[in-house]
């Protein structure tokens, strides 16, 4: 028995278990990670939301005073992009849904337009608004 | 007699169209809420709280911060089932989002309707 596993080693050792660091996800992949941590991350600032719309409706020059911060901006950039990207890859999640884009290249071209889409998104509406 | 699905393919057909649902009716307020920003002549005080004054912002923003609290809770509820096993803990973490999210919305109640 154990003879016989010597003479035979494995022909390429498998995972024991599924190493995170690791793993090197294909880019639809990678859009799909990220479509949950976005969306995490915009539930739990939820309430730093909620807080900032009934502040800019209360009192606007002490809603002008918070955003100014840097660090509140870089904070808001972080959102702005998490929700351009779950906006991004939901759509791109519904047409799947509807079996639009399956095909292997079309996803992976899908995955791409997305990533760089909601990027550049982010990007023009942070210049506009920073 | 009473036909319940217990388990099989119909177990979360609601949620999981609940989800799809109030996606489309957030991407479509986006869009249009994106297009009455960008229409303002100015981004100022008056701008702003005009734009929240409209009934039609109220009345819409109100099924926008129900979707959107819906939503999350199947988001998050997905979150806690896949990475969260001990099912005490994974309770808590429901009831926690669960308590969290119906707060909000009455806050979002608040924050719409204010006179």
């Amino acid at each position: 028995m154990t003879e016989a596993i010597v003479s035979k080693p494995a022909a390429r050792p498998r995972p024991k278990y599924l190493n995170a660091v690791r793993i090197r996800l294909p880019l639809p992949g990678i859009v799909s990670i990220l479509h949950r941590v976005s969306g995490a991350g915009l539930f739990f600032l939820l309430p730093f939301l909620l807080c900032l719309l009934d502040k800019s409706l209360t009192s606007f020059s002490e809603f002008v005073e918070i955003v100014s911060h840097p660090l509140v901006k870089l904070l808001l950039l972080g959102l702005l992009w998490a929700y351009l990207h779950h906006f991004c890859a939901g759509i791109r999640f519904l047409l799947l849904d509807v079996h639009k884009g399956l095909d292997l290249p079309c996803a992976r071209r899908s995955s791409y337009i997305v990533l760089a889409v909601s990027l550049a998104l982010t990007f023009i509406i942070g210049v506009k608004l920073w | 007699m009473v036909n319940r699905h217990i388990v099989g393919a119909h177990y979360g057909l609601k949620d999981w169209l609940a989800q799809r649902v109030t996606a489309i009716y957030m991407a479509l307020f986006t869009l249009v809420f994106a297009v009455r920003l960008s229409c303002l002549p100015e981004l100022d005080a008056l701008a702003w709280q005009g734009l929240f004054a409209s009934p039609f912002t109220r009345f819409f923003g109100f099924i926008f911060a129900l979707s959107l609290f819906y939503h999350a809770w199947v988001g998050v509820r997905d979150i806690w089932m896949d990475y969260v096993k001990p099912p005490g803990v994974r309770l808590a973490l429901h009831l926690i989002t669960l308590l969290l999210l119906i707060g909000y919305a009455g806050w979002a109640v608040h924050i719409l309707w204010r006179p």
